[in-house]
């Protein structure tokens, strides 16, 4: 518990109209949570029976206090415990945790998964909980042999002293009866037999055999499927609704109102999503049905020309400069995760209790919000996680809107249910990538190198109004808009720069998206600096080292990447390389991206990623992770863009949010960094650099710089 | 109407127009396979009818009656798995999973008609799948690898 209450953790309920109001110190996201971070006192031990249980059978129960959602956590924390437990691979288990207190967040505080930070922040205690299990299960060993526990060890899930060997699973039950230590001494590195080796992950099984249970895949007796009509544009409310046509859907039990629209309550799926379109709602619309996310980008444009709020800043940059290098604007739009399983909650409610199942990202808020709605205390509402398929921030909202609408539709039938959203309806459901734009001037000196940087970035903050607002705006500035150009070791080593922040308030609900402001800003900076490597007539690689000859973490992934990629060797006709480095979430990557342009088609043939994520806990799970990250960004920098026209967004589906497919994914090679400093993240990472990578290896083919994403191939060629 | 799965009739009370994913899911409880986008653009919802990989989002229940109809829970047989799923593990290929029983069933159907494919020939019979995670590259090694399996028996 220690871990919670050395947190700020407040709930207070501010009454059903205005929601429930939480306020808790959440520090910054990723290597920044970590910057800030201070040394903290030794943490008492976790309490061991919430996060393992070792079985009769010599099985061994490992409790996951975060989600797995394809980044292969599910593996990761089970070799945590099973190196220090010293048991077989194949005796373990994994479960998701069920919400309490007990599973917060080490860093964050409370239970949730994202930043990329459940192994770095999970490091300790897993291993903790290992050790702690093997002490116990040493004790009773030697208590039954009556020998010293010094002269006991332990191997393959047993324990051996002499030639005495007994599995843990008949020593399970001694051992519980046992207190648990009060310390215990990890093993050093070097004596690592897990950590560090390529693992297989241990969810394949079920998730090659359809047994993996997603929130979409939740099934009891009596429970109904509900599809919603919501908002046709953001913030409209209902007006009025006739229920007729969709109760005579056979199959249709019920048509109720929500908070967020009108649910339609049947037996099975089709019947739900068939009395659904049947529905006829009538709106109060709004402001919302103003949005026009054309108009939006001038509006952005006339912003990025006035002063914003100072991130960081150096030297006087008000003062008379003379014709810039390199001016700039560049331009993305909102972006919807995506991931292959829609939305969807399953609430049953009853006196006293209430119960949700879904793949979510944010248990913590999810039993909050569950609980209000349904009248009760947190304690009593039970969150049972499933697997996620696919996230990418999307199962992280704030709001928990999800379930908060599973809950208030299983309330007003008095049916436990299973909201499941259209993917319709999910890409219609905002919560995006915000819309941004940045506005950039560089000087540079004599040397070619950049001595007056100048960026104003504009854009919806999605921090603003959300509880984490207290702990991510700092002087107006939200961090994650800003993260990857005011601490760009680019933009520092400038004598004079600024970075400046509008944070427009829109009607369009947004969110983090896989590496967050790092997905635009890293694409931004990357692009500038090969822009000025070629306008200073130097080699992109070349010029980096020049830049980054302070950041030995930087130069390491640019060294492996070029070495692996062949950088400066030649290359079969019509095909290009581009590079890209950047940092995020405490890990370093660098990307070469192999290209070719034949009309408007471009085909990126390889991508060669190398990166530094300190201590690499699963080789296997990094190398998946990156693979992962590249073809995300990919899909984002070749083909992703939502956009609205009289409030209504024009993308429904994966024909015109079309997403990278086999045919179009790269080969890709992961090269890791050796490293013994504290793990960064692998799930984000990757994502950054591909968009910049592919940029500047197009303009290599085409003479012309890509200032927008995605990419318009058609004015390029 | 009557509907064979995995090897097992059954008599299923449903509209005609209803999709055979969501008999699947709703009716039978087979929830291997997957809903994900309700119009034949990502192949979560793969299954085999008769040898051919079939889209069962948008295929009416009623038109798959009389045919033999695979599902991922029908895959391995007598307790071992399917070539396709063991090449699947030895590859690490899946993350979040949600996509996978669409791809394998896909893969699965592909070395049917064509036991030893090329890369193009995998472009060309997994283009229907998309796969968020961007597993794409283990598919493909994983494909491969269930080929070169069912050589060497």
């Amino acid at each position: 518990m220690s871990a919670v209450s050395r947190r700020r953790f407040i709930a207070t309920s501010a009454g059903a109209s205005a929601g429930l109001v939480l306020a808790f110190h959440v520090p910054l996201v990723g290597r920044l949570a970590r910057a800030a971070e201070p040394a903290q006192p030794k943490a008492a031990l976790p309490p061991l029976n919430a996060f393992l249980e070792v079985g009769a059978d010599d099985t061994v129960t490992v409790r996951l206090a975060h989600s797995e959602m394809g980044q292969g956590i599910w593996t990761t924390l089970a070799m945590f415990v099973a190196e220090e437990l010293d048991c077989n691979w194949s005796q373990m288990r994994i479960e998701h945790a069920p919400a309490a207190p007990v599973y917060a967040h080490p860093a964050f505080g409370i239970q949730m998964t994202g930043g990329s930070s459940t192994t770095w922040s999970e490091f300790d205690r897993y291993r903790q909980v290992g050790a702690m299990a093997r002490d116990m299960l040493v004790r009773a060993a030697a208590a039954e042999w009556q020998v010293s526990p010094a002269d006991c060890h332990t191997e393959n899930g047993a324990v051996v002293s002499g030639t005495k060997r007994t599995t843990y699973g008949a020593l399970a039950g001694k051992a519980a009866k046992l207190s648990p230590p009060a310390e215990v001494t990890l093993k050093p590195a070097k004596e690592w037999k897990i950590i560090g080796k390529p693992t297989k992950r241990l969810d394949s099984p079920e998730k090659v055999t359809g047994r993996a249970q997603f929130g979409l895949d939740v099934r009891f007796p009596g429970l109904m499927t509900a599809v919603v009509a919501r908002a046709p544009v953001f913030g409209a409310q209902v007006k009025s609704f006739d229920p007729a046509k969709a109760k005579a859907v056979p199959g249709v039990k019920a048509v109720v109102q929500v908070p967020s629209g009108v649910a339609v309550v049947a037996e099975n799926f089709w019947a739900a999503k068939t009395g659904r379109d049947a529905l006829e709602v009538q709106w109060e619309l709004g402001p919302g049905a103003k949005v026009d996310t054309d108009r939006q980008r001038e509006e952005f444009r006339d912003l990025s020309r006035t002063p914003g709020a100072v991130a960081a800043e150096a030297g006087e940059v008000a003062a008379e400069a003379g014709p810039a290098t390199l001016e700039a604007e560049f331009d993305f739009p909102y972006l919807a995760h995506a991931p292959m399983e829609p939305l969807n909650c399953t609430a049953r409610v009853s006196d006293g209790a209430c119960e949700v199942w879904l793949g979510t990202q944010f248990q913590t808020l999810d039993q909050q919000v569950a609980a209000e709605v349904a009248g009760l205390k947190p304690e009593q509402v039970k969150v049972h996680t499933t697997f996620l398929g696919g996230a990418f921030g999307r199962r992280a909202t704030g709001s928990a809107h999800v379930v908060r609408e599973a809950v208030a539709t299983a309330k007003a039938s008095g049916m436990p249910v299973k909201v499941v959203w259209t993917r319709e309806d999910d890409m219609h459901g905002g919560y995006y990538r915000p819309q941004w734009l940045h506005r950039v001037a560089i000087h540079t000196g004599t040397d070619g190198l950049p001595r007056r940087w100048d960026h104003t970035i504009v854009g919806q903050s999605i921090i603003k109004g959300t509880l984490f607002e207290g702990g991510l705006i700092k002087n107006g500035i939200d961090a994650t808009s800003v993260e990857g150009v005011a601490d760009s070791p680019y933009v520092k080593r400038a004598p004079v720069h600024r970075v400046a922040l509008h944070s427009p308030e829109l009607p369009v609900t947004t969110l983090w998206w896989r590496s967050v402001g790092h997905s635009h800003n890293a694409f931004v900076m990357e692009s500038l600096v090969d822009e000025l490597a070629h306008a200073a007539k130097q080699d992109p690689l070349d010029y980096r080292r020049r830049l980054l000859a302070q950041h030995p973490r930087h130069l390491g992934v640019l060294n492996l990447v070029a070495e692996k990629a062949g950088w400066g060797k030649p290359l079969s006709k019509g095909r290009a390389r581009g590079l890209a480095v950047h940092e995020s979430f405490g890990s370093w990557v660098a990307q070469v991206a192999e290209v070719s342009l034949e009309g408007d088609q471009l085909r990126v043939h390889r991508v060669v990623c190398a990166v530094d994520c300190g201590i690499c806990v699963n080789p296997e799970g990094v190398r998946a992770q990156m693979e992962s990250g590249i073809v995300y960004g990919l899909s984002a920098a070749l083909f992703g863009r939502i956009t609205l026209k009289e409030g209504r967004v024009q993308q429904s589906n994966f024909h015109d949010y079309r997403v990278v497919r086999i045919n179009e994914a790269p080969a890709i090679e992961v090269h890791i960094v050796p490293s013994s400093e504290k793990s960064g993240g692998a799930g984000e990472p990757g994502t950054p650099p591909i968009a910049p990578a592919v940029g500047n290896a197009l303009f290599v083919l085409t003479n012309r710089r890509m200032r927008s994403l995605p990419f318009n191939l058609s004015a390029a060629s | 109407m009557k509907l064979t799965v995995n090897g097992t009739t059954h008599d299923v009370a449903a509209p005609d127009d209803m999709p055979l994913l969501w008999v699947l899911r709703d009716v039978l409880g087979l929830t291997g396979t997957k809903f994900g986008c309700g119009m034949a653009q990502c192949g979560a919802c793969t299954v085999l009818v008769g040898d051919q990989a079939t889209r069962s989002c948008m295929l009416p229940a009623s038109a798959a009656s009389g045919q033999s109809i695979t599902t991922i829970e029908g895959l391995a047989a007598n307790g071992k798995l399917h070539p396709v799923q063991q090449a699947w593990i030895d590859a690490d290929v899946v993350q979040c999973g949600y996509c996978q029983s669409g791809q394998v069933m896909s893969a699965v159907a592909l070395l049917k008609s064509t036991p030893k494919p090329t890369d193009a020939d995998i472009d060309s019979a997994m283009a229907g799948n998309i796969c968020r995670c961007g597993t794409y590259p283990r598919i493909r090694k994983a494909i491969h690898a269930a080929a070169a399996m069912g050589e060497k028996k």
